[in-house]
């Protein structure tokens, strides 16, 4: 046989050099997208609620931030606000008097008000002013010019939630103290105020110069002083109040400057918008979960038609930015589409957080929040489709002969190990972004990884037992459903990765807002007081309790209050503290004042955990004092530990004798620190006393009585406290569900794109089944109990997850007890498994109601 | 006659469940330019393997495999791809179309890879030869079996390539499109000029070829001239 002859002279030279034609791979990132673009839209629906949630949240973030910036002074109303619990001294009047242009004060505290028409009775801050306060913005009234007339004569302003609640009219009189008013207007909003404060607190506007006459001003009486100044236009405010700083410290005043409370502002709406964005995070989270599953699907399906275009010469590199090109274009749509629905649900924000909000909040797109959106969108999808992308890599064009077994996933492939580490880092940036603390965030990421790790561990698991478990004495329908768990081309790990992450964010989003709720729901049992009485002066203290016995109330608890602060702490001072962070004793021990009681013994909620309790002091000794054990931890006192207590001007040095656990979940008199007796007997002091009314009319009766007879003294209805709180709860608990509204709704995206990629791996073999001549009845079994195993166990270990997650939450976190309810955990994990078996069987509808055929065919 | 391919020496051996597996064993043969061949042997013989080696859509455990002069053991898998852009086309036995894009856009792609010119002309040209003008905006799913391998072979002759390899070309069909179809490969080949190794089972289709070559346990048992010259 004559043999061919090698002739190099006739070879052509390969370009191996070829440049990438970007254009070229568009066109057929294009193309390829076209019979699956649905399915990609659904795979990428699933980023859409997460970045819509976030890009609400960041355009209600920038708004606000623009809207504390414009409106900052009518917050405030005044240029300069200086505050204090005491009338300054001569040397810091001399030096407060003079300043600015207007000057206006207020006297602010807490007192019972009676509505003389309906002898209506209720606790409101009282607050007498003198002067045009405020000088930005108005108190909102009705009529218009209550706002300035009210201080021409013997009128109030009264918050209108009062007005509704007693049914009063402009023009009906309260009495406050001793004095009565006429209503000159109904208040909407004074500056600064929020619609839950004015809840909480309903303010009442009198003149200053009646403060007197009402008898209210009395030595022991707890009164805010305030200052308003409005100043020069061309004043330095933060070189004039660095001026009067020391001075206004030393004295234990504050300060307020517009640009104070913009910070101030800002950060309390920082808090949050974090908040916010870390529940926007978790969807977003969970939906890239839904875009990995589902490109490695997609990824797989792909393998034919790359290795197609790998024999006829398309690049390794090429194949891959083919698919890169075609993720991050759906993926662009996808975060359009989260931006464009993001910028609509931050109007509905507004109207959820109003109430929390002092401003005016205006709506309006926020491109920044847009762009960032969009970018985040872009990022997400790419990243977390590189996984499987990067095998494209791998994917030979032997597969065009044969089909490949071999894994184009390697574990070996350090493109791979690189993505990893891009997953985590930026999960963990993120987490960063929205946390603002490097802990937090890594707490939270390598949370994410125990669960993923804990989540792939069982279905590894699942996958090994079932294959031993499955006994050939099964029928054989259960035989097939269970064989599904394992056979080739399962999709037990991804499904259970995806359901059960899903499961656990949602799952501990539930948990804790129930924890958060449970914790401030108070009991109000028969013997637990609901009814406080306080500023009761100490002449008359029996006289009080004695009113009250007679009105067939019983005292559970009666004690002296007398308001004091810490000077020194180890002979550290608040400047000391403020040098050497080393110290680390929280400056807030310095600034905050204290009521402190004195008594010989415990009480029922405390509980003594070092040091031993002394009840009495001994003429002459130093003074022992019982310390609660958060204060101690924050103050950073133990056993024998030296504290410098200010008492109202008179210096009294004191030693910790005892650290106390205080339950304070208990309605009951608790205190920080508690004195012995034979110290406080002769400071100026007031009293507190608690009751139990067993009804809304004892109570009514009871307080018109008191507050007639007693015009100082103060009470709370616990009763009514309940009620605002419980309305607080359920705003707070909306706004909760809100923002977990968007987990839910993209975990279910994930479920059902998980759940529907998987039928294409079933599609073949369901077909085969039936075409061998299996009913639909054995193929529908089939499918719901491979669908309720894997159901049942994600959404097991998901809660099981949550379980852990909210316990550590609870614990290290917010710092509560925590307890599980088990029947919404077992609604969720009913749900859960009931919605993967339906979306499953909804899926296999398509196969089972057409003939073999059609399907087959459908599928060349 | 001028070799386009060279098989010094060839193995290939795979590890499976911890033991070694030979698949092809020391295969020696050359190719001349223009020629038809045909390789033959049982299922399990290794021709397609054999088939994969010589096209560079594998590397070899150990031998030569030189495709127009150029050694593809020492080429990375992207070159070995720039390769068979420029030299080589394929036929498969289940046509392998690219399911997304038409009839058309599937004869273009290798052209469109090239960069070059007129490509939209030439392929709708190259459709018309296999008589599938009218079918261009069609997608593979929307072809039969015949219609499918012919526009596989439009595509397989649009890059002109030196060498065409065929994998089963008319396994899935039946006698009557295959008879038209092994008419067209022939055809196109020879109006072409292209060599032709084709792998088959099919003794009467090998026959049609120059020369037959004989794989029996991964060995080379026979090489024939079929007298077809």
């Amino acid at each position: 046989m004559k043999e061919p002859v090698m002739n190099n002279q006739h070879m052509d030279t390969v370009n191996y050099n070829r440049k990438i034609n970007f254009a070229w791979l568009f066109k057929m990132a294009l193309r390829d997208s076209r019979r699956n673009r649905s399915r990609l839209l659904l795979f990428i629906s699933s980023i859409v609620f997460g970045i819509g949630a976030l890009v609400a949240i960041y355009s209600f973030k920038y708004n606000i931030q623009n809207d504390i910036n414009d409106q900052a002074a009518t917050l405030i109303g005044a240029d300069l606000t200086i505050t204090g619990n005491k009338v300054p001294d001569a040397k810091l009047k001399a030096l407060i008097d003079p300043l600015g242009n207007e000057r206006s004060q207020e006297r602010s505290f807490a007192s019972m008000i009676y509505f003389t028409k309906n002898k209506g009775t209720r606790l409101v801050q009282v607050r007498a002013l003198e002067g045009n306060f405020p000088y930005y913005g108005t108190l909102e009234t009705v009529p218009l010019q209550a706002g300035t007339n009210f201080k021409k004569g013997k009128y109030a302003l009264v918050d209108k939630t009062l007005m509704l609640q007693f049914n009063a009219k402009v023009n009906d009189s309260i009495k406050v103290g001793n004095i009565t008013f006429v209503i000159a207007g109904l208040l909407n909003k004074a500056p600064g105020q929020t619609g839950i404060s004015s809840g909480i607190a309903p303010v009442v506007y009198i003149p200053l110069r009646y403060l007197e006459q009402t008898g209210l001003a009395k030595l022991g009486s707890r009164i805010t002083y305030s200052y308003f100044y409005k100043l020069k236009r061309n004043q330095n405010v933060s070189k004039l109040v660095k001026k009067l700083e020391p001075k206004l410290d030393k004295d234990g005043f504050n300060y307020e400057t517009i640009e104070t409370r913009k910070e101030n502002t800002g950060r309390a709406f920082a808090d949050l918008s974090r908040f916010l964005s870390l529940v926007g995070f978790i969807a977003l989270l969970l939906g890239c979960v839904g875009v990995a599953s589902a490109i490695n699907i997609y990824i797989r399906e792909k393998i034919q038609s790359i290795a197609i275009m790998r024999c006829m010469g398309v690049k390794a590199s090429e194949a891959f930015l083919i698919y890169l090109i075609q993720i991050t274009g759906i993926g662009l749509i996808g975060s359009f589409a989260g931006a464009l629905l993001g910028s609509g649900i931050q109007h509905l924000l507004p109207l959820v957080l109003k109430d929390f909000l002092p401003i005016t909040i205006s709506v309006g797109i926020s491109w920044m929040a847009v762009w960032q959106g969009i970018l985040l969108g872009i990022i997400i999808s790419v990243l977390f489709a590189l996984l499987p992308l990067i095998s494209i890599r791998n994917i030979s064009p032997l597969n065009t002969l044969r089909l490949s077994v071999d894994d184009i996933t390697t574990i070996k492939d350090p493109l791979r190990w690189m993505v990893y580490l891009l997953v985590l880092l930026f999960i963990t940036s993120f987490s960063y972004l929205q946390l603002d603390s490097w802990m937090g965030a890594g707490i939270f990421t390598i949370g994410i990884a125990i669960a993923f790790l804990i989540l792939t561990a069982i279905a590894w698991l699942l996958i090994r037992f079932t294959r031993l478990l499955v006994m050939s004495s099964w029928s054989y329908i259960w035989r097939q459903g269970f064989a599904n768990l394992y056979r080739p081309n399962n999709q037990t790990i991804i499904l259970t990765v995806s359901i059960g992450l899903s499961t656990a964010f949602i799952c501990t989003l539930f948990l804790i807002q129930q924890l958060l709720i449970g914790q401030v729901t108070l009991s109000t049992g028969a013997n637990q007081s609901n009814m406080i009485l306080f500023d009761i002066q100490s002449p008359q203290e029996k006289a009080v309790a004695n009113l009250t016995r007679k009105q067939g109330l019983p005292i559970l608890s009666q004690v002296p209050i007398i308001t004091m602060r810490i000077d020194k702490v180890n002979g550290k001072t608040a400047t000391d503290v403020k040098k050497d962070t080393t110290l680390r004793i929280s400056p807030r021990v310095f600034t905050y004042e204290y009521r402190v009681t004195y008594r010989d013994s415990l009480t029922s909620s405390e509980k003594i955990t070092s040091g031993s309790w002394i009840g009495k002091s001994e003429p002459g000794k130093e003074i022992p004092v019982s310390a609660e054990e958060r204060f101690a931890e924050r103050a950073k006192v133990k056993i024998g530990d030296k504290l410098l207590f200010n008492v109202q001007g008179i210096m009294m040095s004191a030693y910790v004798s005892s650290i106390r656990k205080v339950n304070w979940n208990k309605i009951s008199t608790n205190f920080q620190i508690v004195f012995p007796t034979g110290v406080l007997e002769d400071a100026p002091q007031f009293h507190v006393l608690l009751t139990h009314v067993p009804s809304n009319a004892v109570s009514a009766k009871f307080q018109q009585i008191v507050v007639q007879q007693f015009p100082n003294v103060s009470i709370i209805d616990l009763g009514l406290v309940l009620n605002v709180l419980d309305e607080l709860l359920n705003k707070i608990g909306y706004v909760i569900k809100f923002m977990s509204g968007f987990s839910i709704i993209t975990g279910i995206i994930v479920l059902i794109s998980s759940v529907r990629i998987s039928k294409y791996q079933r599609i073949q073999e369901s077909v085969l089944l039936r075409t061998l001549g299996a009913s639909r009845k054995q193929i529908f079994a089939i499918t719901a109990l491979e669908y309720l195993f894997l159901g049942a166990l994600s959404a097991l270990t998901g809660i099981v997850i949550a379980i852990g997650s909210s316990w550590l939450l609870a614990k290290y976190n917010f710092d509560m007890p925590y307890n599980v309810s088990l029947l919404p955990v077992g609604i969720i994990f009913i749900v859960i498994t009931l919605l993967t078996v339906i979306i499953g069987l909804l899926n296999s509808r398509g196969i089972l109601n057409k003939p073999p055929l059609e399907i087959l065919r459908s599928n060349t | 006659m001028e070799t386009i391919l060279n098989i010094q020496n060839l193995n290939k051996t795979y590890k499976s469940a911890g033991r070694v597996l030979t698949v092809l064993d020391d295969i020696n043969f050359s190719i001349g330019t223009g020629s038809t061949n045909a390789i033959v042997g049982p299922s399990g013989s290794g021709k397609t393997t054999l088939l994969g080696l010589c096209a560079g859509l594998d590397s070899a455990s150990s031998g030569i495999v030189e495709l127009n002069g150029i050694g593809l053991g020492n080429l990375g898998e992207d070159k070995r791809a720039q390769v068979r852009n420029q030299y080589v086309g394929f036929i498969f036995q289940n046509f392998q179309l690219l399911p997304t894009l038409t009839a058309l856009e599937n004869v273009m792609v290798p052209l469109e890879l090239r960069g070059e010119k007129n490509i939209k002309a030439r392929s709708q040209d190259l459709l018309d030869k296999v008589g599938l003008a009218d079918r261009g905006h069609h997608y593979p799913a929307q072809l039969s079996g015949g219609e499918q391998q012919r526009v596989s072979l439009a595509r397989a002759f649009s890059n002109s390539p030196k060498i065409l390899f065929a994998d089963e070309p008319t396994g899935n069909l039946d006698a009557e499109t295959s008879e038209k179809v092994v008419k067209l490969i022939f055809d196109l080949n020879r109006e072409a000029g292209t060599t032709l190794v084709l792998v088959t089972h099919d003794l009467e289709l090998a026959a049609k070829t120059h020369r037959i070559i004989k794989i029996k346990g991964g060995k080379l048992v026979a090489d024939e001239r079929t007298g077809n010259e």
